[in-house]
């Protein structure tokens, strides 16, 4: 039974390392949003450290969704996504294994790259931690309800932008409680882990919810 | 249909050949009518007894030719039920079958087309599944890998296998039962 | 650049074979001489105090960042106009040391930033336009990265490369606009005084360390990006090849 999950996580490895790197071109782009927002607002370091964690929050939102249109085309361009219809697994299971997989290959080093783009940021030390914090928790989610925009728009061959258009309200919830927590953090006295909870319930909820959507969503796409 | 017999579906393109083996693999589902097979593993629908072999080779050029298969291998669910005794073979000598074993550590990028779709090939013959869906099994091949082919349809059969397959060229499969389908298409019921 | 004149990678990788040992032990002793100079002769400044060698390493490295464009650029004028088949391979491997030395001056500029300016960040004119070049340089790689075949890529990076050639002096020119617009001259400028010869020569040699540097570096990178080509077309070559030995038959050529 974990024969295949771990043959499907290492082969999605390989892949998104191998193929264009796109978990580094991701992290560029982030760190590109992140240049370009001082270039519109300002080089004021006191307003850049006010507004940094929702910066980082949707740099990284943005980075996540526009590395997710091939998660389920490239499969689908070469005839494998019938293949793994047919594999006999569970296409719900495989679904948030593609998922965590891409989310490695990508999601985490977005995470890992926020502390260094923070410092362009102005942001102090517990900010710093508490933007990262708040990332490595709700980038899952992301890429969970991204997952769902990837399948529906699977078909189309210019699926990226409407994939953007119809994963980016669902996005929000995730977006609000990430940046909330993280203001939280800084700000001393509303309190960090009430909306930090709620962020976490947000990426379990998407974890659950994200499988069954995309898989259904890719058994109607094969018809 | 019954067990160890090949069903060869002819007629001119765009009668709904490919239509069919697609409809056979449950990739489009029905109409109308249903599909049944008879002596099967009880938990598994007949989809999971059936091997596709399509257009499409399925091959991932980032990945090696052996880590390509092997993904295969050990990711699609074997089904053997009681009337089916193929065994399986390992993924380096199916390449070495197939006359690609010398490329197994080779990115796959570097595949011809004919030996691209002989890797998707050798797919068939490491996961054991009694129902093979052959969609123009030969495009793309030379006529030694299309004898090769022939070979391993024949065994298939042989061991109590199953083959439905679209195809233009003449296979001399035995045994064997034709389908012609012209301009009508009709989604005929089929039971093993 | 020089390149031009080896005809074929051939020759290039037997001239840099001999070249390469002398231009290491330059770089070597270049090196020596300049961290030493640097760090043991060169006088503390009155305001900075020790935080001042920083310098001998961030000014060189910023300008290798520089130059490191440039050498890119004569490339790509290399690989476009007259596709020579060795421009695209000093344009390749140039692109990871321009970014690696921009990536340099950019964690040294912030060291020193710290005690300067109190943060390790501001959005200075010099430090923003830097760090624009430094996406410029790792979309340039991603871009060389992307594409499977080393050809077209070459193409498309080359004329990336120019594009970005021709607006970086505008890209420069609006990032100084911009910045004064929003803090006139509140940030302490790097150029502000004269530079006393005692650091001055430190300063020197090391540029120079570091320009050898970036030539052996770059020659390394070139040679190891023909090998790599060439194991490419090995392989590509035996994936092709006929079956060994026994099965070979004629039904091959066909393939």
């Amino acid at each position: 039974m974990n024969g295949w999950v771990s043959a499907l996580f290492l082969r999605e490895l390989r892949l998104a390392v191998r193929v264009g790197g796109s978990g580094v071109v991701g992290v560029l782009f982030f760190l590109a949003v992140v240049t370009v927002i001082p270039f519109g607002v300002g080089p004021d370091l006191n307003l850049l450290a006010r507004i940094g964690p929702a910066i980082l929050w949707i740099g990284a939102l943005l980075a996540t969704l526009l590395g997710l249109d091939r998660l389920f085309q490239a499969d689908r361009d070469d005839g494998a996504l019938d293949l793994i219809l047919m594999s006999g697994r569970s296409m719900e299971l495989v679904v948030l294994v593609k998922c965590l997989a891409h989310w490695m290959a990508t999601g985490l080093p977005l995470v890992l790259a926020a502390p260094v783009f923070a410092i362009f940021l102005n942001l102090d030390p517990v900010a710093i931690g508490a933007v990262t914090l708040t990332l490595l928790v709700g980038t899952p989610a992301l890429t969970l309800i991204g997952a769902i925009g990837a399948s529906l728009t699977v078909t189309l061959r210019r699926g990226g932008l409407l994939m953007a258009v119809l994963v980016i309200p669902l996005a929000i919830p995730v977006l609000i409680f990430g940046v909330s927590s993280a203001d939280a953090a800084i700000h001393d006295p509303v309190p960090f882990l009430t909306p930090f909870l709620i962020l976490c319930a947000l990426s379990l909820i998407a974890a659950v919810i994200g499988p069954f959507a995309s898989a259904t969503a890719l058994r109607f796409a094969s018809d | 249909m019954s067990g160890g017999t090949a069903l060869v579906v002819t007629g001119p393109n765009g009668v709904g050949k490919s239509s069919l083996l697609r409809t056979l693999a449950g990739l489009v589902s029905l109409m109308e009518g249903t599909l049944r097979l008879e002596g099967g593993e009880t938990d598994l629908t007949p989809f999971e007894h059936t091997h596709y072999f399509g257009h499409q080779d399925a091959v991932k050029p980032a990945l090696s030719v052996q880590e390509n298969l092997a993904f295969w291998r050990d990711f699609s669910a074997p089904a053997t039920p009681e009337s089916f005794a193929a065994g399986t073979i390992r993924p380096l000598e199916a390449l070495d079958l197939l006359g690609i074993g010398h490329t197994a550590r080779l990115p796959a990028a570097y595949l011809s087309a004919g030996q691209k779709r002989r890797l998707s090939l050798a797919r068939l013959l490491v996961t054991p599944r009694p129902i093979w869906l052959m969609d123009e099994p030969t495009s793309a091949l030379d006529t030694k890998s299309e004898a090769t082919l022939l070979g391993l349809m024949n065994s298939h059969l042989a061991h109590g296998g199953m083959i439905v397959t679209a195809t233009h060229t003449p296979l001399a499969l035995t045994p064997m039962q034709k389908l012609h389908l012209d301009t009508a298409p009709s989604e005929p019921e089929e039971t093993a | 650049m020089a390149f031009w004149d080896f005809a074929n990678p051939t020759r290039f990788m037997r001239l840099t074979d001999r070249v390469l040992p002398w231009l290491i032990g330059a770089c070597a002793i270049a090196f020596a001489i300049g961290l030493y100079k640097s760090f043991f002769m060169a006088p503390e400044d009155y305001q900075q105090g020790d935080t001042v060698r920083i310098m001998f390493i961030h000014v060189p490295a910023a300008w290798l960042a520089m130059m490191c464009y440039s050498v890119m650029t004569l490339s790509s004028i290399g690989t476009l106009v007259w596709k020579h088949p060795l421009a695209d391979v000093s344009a390749k491997s140039a692109a990871p040391l321009g970014a690696a030395f921009t990536f340099i001056s950019l964690i040294t500029g912030s060291l020193w930033g710290k005690p300067m300016w109190g943060t390790y960040w501001v959005w200075d004119a010099r430090l923003t336009s830097v760090l624009v070049l430094f996406i410029m340089y790792l979309g340039l790689m991603a871009l060389w990265r992307t594409m499977e075949d080393p050809i077209k890529a070459g193409k498309a990076a080359a004329v990336l490369t120019l594009v970005g050639a021709l607006n970086l002096p505008i890209i420069k020119f609006s990032v100084d606009w911009w910045n004064t617009l929003h803090q006139p001259a509140s940030v302490m400028r790097l150029d502000g005084p004269t530079i006393h010869p005692d650091m001055l020569i430190p300063l020197l040699v090391m540029a120079l360390a570091f320009t050898l540097l970036f030539f052996t570096l770059h020659l390394m990178a070139m040679r190891n990006e023909i090998l790599r080509r060439r194991v490419r077309s090995m392989r590509q070559k035996a994936a092709a090849s006929a079956r060994p030995a026994a099965a070979t038959a004629s039904t091959q050529a066909a393939e």
